[in-house]
């Protein structure tokens, strides 16, 4: 137990000194910042590096790895992400996410993609306190962390920078009025929370022994979990978060087995959230402000489209691209469809709504489970099972969600990100070795399995998408959700139930995911859980933001454009997604409120 | 403004019809439209709303004022159910909503505009309003009567997807009597609001935000208009077209609870003025009473030295 306890409290470390970073971040910027994940794996690499190749002690690795980390950051914040924070937090979230891709590619490019062996620098298991064993080196992580953290709240409690960090994070106008110099403040903040993102990967390593570039995520996203479930922005909060989440995480491993991980993480978190939604230590505002003024999300008039594209668009789309396309543009095409299927569906939510739901991948994955199980196991036929998906998945979806409507702004798109990982994290314990032989679909005898069949299968269900979502936004119905989106508050004072309407939306949003995961589940044949990773999430709410958030046929436009944009730079390979996240930060710089959607 | 500066009963199009969708009455003997007991509210120990009681009679114009930070707001937004009391009754026509949550106070019958003003920024003026008509559509929103059943509540949100969807005949009707209201209501500021009908809200000038929203309020046919500093940071032209505009609306027997700044306009268009000081109610009457009141002067300009007996040294 006590064994647990201490593992628990190593891992929280961890997570605290992320959670830190990430909620010092939000705090002055306002932004979730995804590319801290990637600066632990980073970290991680950076130091086996030193260490293991260079031959360096670790004391000098430490700093240097802290100093390398550091600088990156106050590049990425000065060339990235504060130029898009002024105009839409939403945009700068995507480029922070766009700079992870880049940073994880760059260092898989540079130091190989497959995980290290950390040399032991320091001994793990030489000291014990009656029967209970630790390191040198668990002493000197819990040492430094605690040292850091004295630092840090001295610094920000009677330091003039520190003071100056808070008051930016508290009012960042008046801020500005009172002299303080924001931009410094928020690139100070960065480097700082760069820098604790690689000591946080130099300790993963130290703790697991082994080194690995993609080992960010995971750990990332716990952390950041951590300082949501401690109140984003408060730092204390994010010490606290990390380690409750370390320490009931290592228990739950302890007495539910590895694989209960993740669901116990956001198990966690749902609770807390519902409980306070504004997390541990986080207020909630009585009332949300008045937004007359500021910016507001999917401001900006869309372009007009000409009534004769609509016809043109399909006629490209039905005969010239299946005319002279080979199967390999066919087969990318099936994709683009797929993911303009489930974008669109998805803009009701993200949209009108104004619910940034961050784990789509769960009612996709639900979709595709549950058309490849009755179509495998009780012969249905996919005709049946497709629409049966997509009702699955918005009703398993619109259960799990529904006690989270309640808690608001960035919160709950963390609980619907958590909501999207548990689904997936249950459907690897239920069913752990995927699914094989999903039946392709038929017409009569005819078996549909080219890329041509699934082609025009995805186009049809496509325009069917577009006409219902087409006619939501067109009725009273769809005013209605919008008006959610728009100002909650002032809905409510028009009658408007407000939860239940964001339920509906997330519903009618789940439904299309089920219904692209059925597609693409018969199209696979195969699926597996690591098909419905929290990539995936996040490429559809890339889609849906690069189309406009508020436009269904912009989703289109968005997955040609990231999806079948990913498949044009296949030829560069290994640098396709850096390619990719340089194009994707280009995008959204210049059009922060969608390809389609003027700025203003 | 509609014919004569009046808006009889009845004047609402076919197919939307309020009376089917409200509830019955709990009791008939209540004379007042609202009647308020004893309401209290504390924010972290500071007593904002402390022990307010008054009515409001049906088609009568009640003001609050009272300096800054005296609890108008805030007994506003308790009416409103925007904030839940600590304490206290609030029963409009007969009926307890003390208790109610916000949609179901708007579908009771009250319609509000807020301090600084709340558009729906993204939608366009004749979508603002249309959003203020739903709490008395019916055909376009089956089985509404379980929208506050728990589970149940899915039976009506997916009728409104098929309708959405499908639609039928009824809706179709109900359509067209939408748009007929959005136009009667856009009526209202004609002038302002006509030109820019389909314009999304956040284009709109301050002024015309307020109209805006002073239009979606009036859309569901409330039975208590409730304004909040409706002409707050108006210049003089437009706070006298507002001031015009309420007296149309009084004239019309629309029931208001307004908090105003500018007291020339509260004493042209008030039944009677509540004035609030330090969460109290430290008096009310008619403008004219109000006006001479002693204990008035003192809240707004502050004791008199060494008058009154009561010398400060």
């Amino acid at each position: 137990m006590l064994d647990t306890l201490i593992a628990g409290v190593l891992r929280g470390n961890v997570y605290a000194l992320g959670a830190v970073g990430i909620s010092l971040v939000f705090g002055v910027m306002n932004v979730v910042n995804f590319a801290q994940f990637s600066f632990f794996g980073l970290g991680a690499m950076l130091t086996w590096f030193f260490v293991a190749r260079l031959g360096l002690s670790f004391w000098l690795a430490l700093p240097l790895v802290l100093v390398v980390c550091a600088a990156l950051g106050l590049i990425i914040n000065a060339a990235v992400v504060r130029p898009l924070a002024k105009f839409l937090p939403l945009a700068a979230m995507l480029s922070t996410y766009a700079v992870s891709l880049i940073l994880d590619n760059t260092s898989q490019a540079a130091f190989g993609a497959n995980s290290r062996v950390f040399p032991q620098v320091l001994q793990t298991s030489n000291l014990h306190v009656g029967n209970m064993r630790f390191g040198t080196a668990d002493v000197v992580m819990l040492g430094i962390t605690a040292g850091v953290m004295i630092v840090m709240s001295l610094f920000l409690k009677y330091g003039k920078v520190g003071r100056a960090i808070r008051a930016t994070a508290q009012d960042q106008e008046a801020a500005l009025q009172m002299g303080i110099p924001v931009a410094l403040v928020q690139n100070l903040s960065f480097v700082i929370a760069s820098a604790l993102g690689g000591l946080a990967g130099i300790f993963i390593a130290l703790y697991v022994g082994v080194a690995d570039p993609t080992s960010g995520l995971e750990t990332g996203m716990t952390a950041f979990v951590a300082a949501t479930l401690g109140g984003l922005g408060s730092l204390v909060g994010a010490v606290i978060g990390g380690f409750v989440l370390g320490i009931l995480e290592s228990f739950g491993i302890y007495f539910f087995g590895g694989s209960a991980d993740q669901i116990i993480v956001f198990v966690i978190l749902i609770a807390v959230l519902i409980i306070r939604p504004g997390g541990l230590l986080g207020k909630v505002p009585l009332i949300s402000s008045e937004p007359l003024t500021g910016t507001f999300l999917g401001k900006g008039r869309p372009f007009r489209i000409p009534r004769w594209v609509w016809p043109a668009a399909l006629a490209v789309a039905a005969v010239i691209v299946p005319l002279i396309g080979n199967d390999y543009v066919l087969s990318t095409g099936t994709q683009v469809l797929v993911y303009a299927i489930i974008a669109s569906g998805f803009t009701i939510t993200a949209g009108q709504a104004g619910v940034m739901a961050l784990g789509q991948a769960g009612p996709i994955a639900i979709g595709a489970y549950t058309s490849a199980l009755i179509t495998l196991y009780l012969h249905v036929s996919f005709w049946v099972a497709l629409p049966l998906a997509g009702l699955a998945a918005a009703l398993i979806a619109s259960i799990l969600a529904s006690p989270i409507w309640g808690v608001k702004g960035h919160y709950i798109s963390i609980a619907t990100l958590g909501i999207g990982i548990v689904i997936v994290a249950v459907i690897q314990l239920i069913v752990p070795l995927g699914v094989q032989g999903i039946p392709w679909p038929k017409i009569g005898d005819t078996v549909l399995f080219t890329a041509q069949d699934f082609y025009f299968i995805d186009l049809g269900v496509l325009v069917l998408t577009l006409l219902v979502m087409w006619r939501i936004r067109r009725s009273h119905l769809g005013r209605v959700i919008s008006s959610v989106g728009a100002d909650e508050v002032a809905a409510l004072a028009s009658g408007v139930r407000v939860r239940d309407y964001k339920a509906l939306a997330f519903a009618i949003s789940a439904f299309f995911a089920g219904i692209g995961g059925s597609l693409l589940a018969h199209q696979y044949t195969y699926i597996d859980t690591s098909i419905f990773s929290m990539l995936m999430s996040l490429v559809v709410v890339t889609i849906v933001i690069l189309g406009g958030v508020n436009l269904p046929y912009g989703a289109v436009v968005g997955s040609l454009i990231l999806i079948g944009g990913l498949e044009a730079l296949r030829f560069t390979d290994e640098l396709r997604i850096v390619v990719y996240g340089l194009v994707l930060i280009l995008v959204v710089r210049f059009r922060p409120g969608g390809i389609l959607v003027r700025n203003s | 403004m509609s014919p004569g500066g009046v808006r009889p009963e009845g004047v609402r199009p076919e197919g939307v019809r309020t009376e089917g969708v409200r509830r019955e009455r709990v009791s008939t003997e209540a004379e007042e439209l609202l009647q308020v007991v004893g309401l209290e509210r504390h924010f972290d120990g500071l007593k904002a709303v402390d022990g307010v009681s008054f009515t409001v009679a049906p088609h009568e114009v009640v003001s609050i004022i009272g300096p800054n930070g005296s609890g108008k707001t805030t007994t506003l937004n308790l009416v409103t159910g925007t904030i839940r009391a600590n304490a206290g009754t609030i029963i409009l026509d007969g009926r307890d909503i003390g208790h109610a949550d916000t949609a179901r106070i708007a579908e009771d019958g009250i319609g509000r505009t807020f301090q600084n003003g709340r558009v729906f920024a993204t939608l366009s003026v004749a979508d603002n309003i249309e959003v203020g008509i739903h709490s008395t559509l019916t055909a376009s929103r089956p089985f509404r009567r379980l929208s506050h059943v728990f589970l149940l509540r899915w039976i009506p949100l997916l009728a409104e997807l098929f309708i959405a969807i499908v639609g039928t005949p009824a809706s179709r009707r109900e359509r067209t009597a939408i748009d007929a209201t959005i136009d009667e209501e856009i009526q209202w500021f004609q002038a302002r609001l006509g030109p820019r009908r389909d314009d999304q809200a956040y284009t709109l000038s301050y002024a015309n935000r307020r109209r805006t929203e002073i239009a979606r309020a009036l859309a569901l046919k409330p039975k208590l208009l409730v304004l909040d500093e409706p002409t707050a940071g108006m210049n003089q032209s437009e706070t006298a077209e507002v001031l015009e505009q309420l007296l149309e609306l009084k004239e019309s027997g629309q029931a208001m609870l307004l908090v105003e700044h500018k007291l020339d306009l509260v004493m042209t268009v008030s039944d009677r003025i509540i004035v609030m000081d330090g969460g109290r109610i430290i008096a009310q009457g008619r403008p004219e009473e109000v006006r001479s009141d002693p204990a008035v002067i003192e809240a707004y300009l502050g004791r008199r030295r060494g008058l009154g007996g009561e010398v400060l040294a």
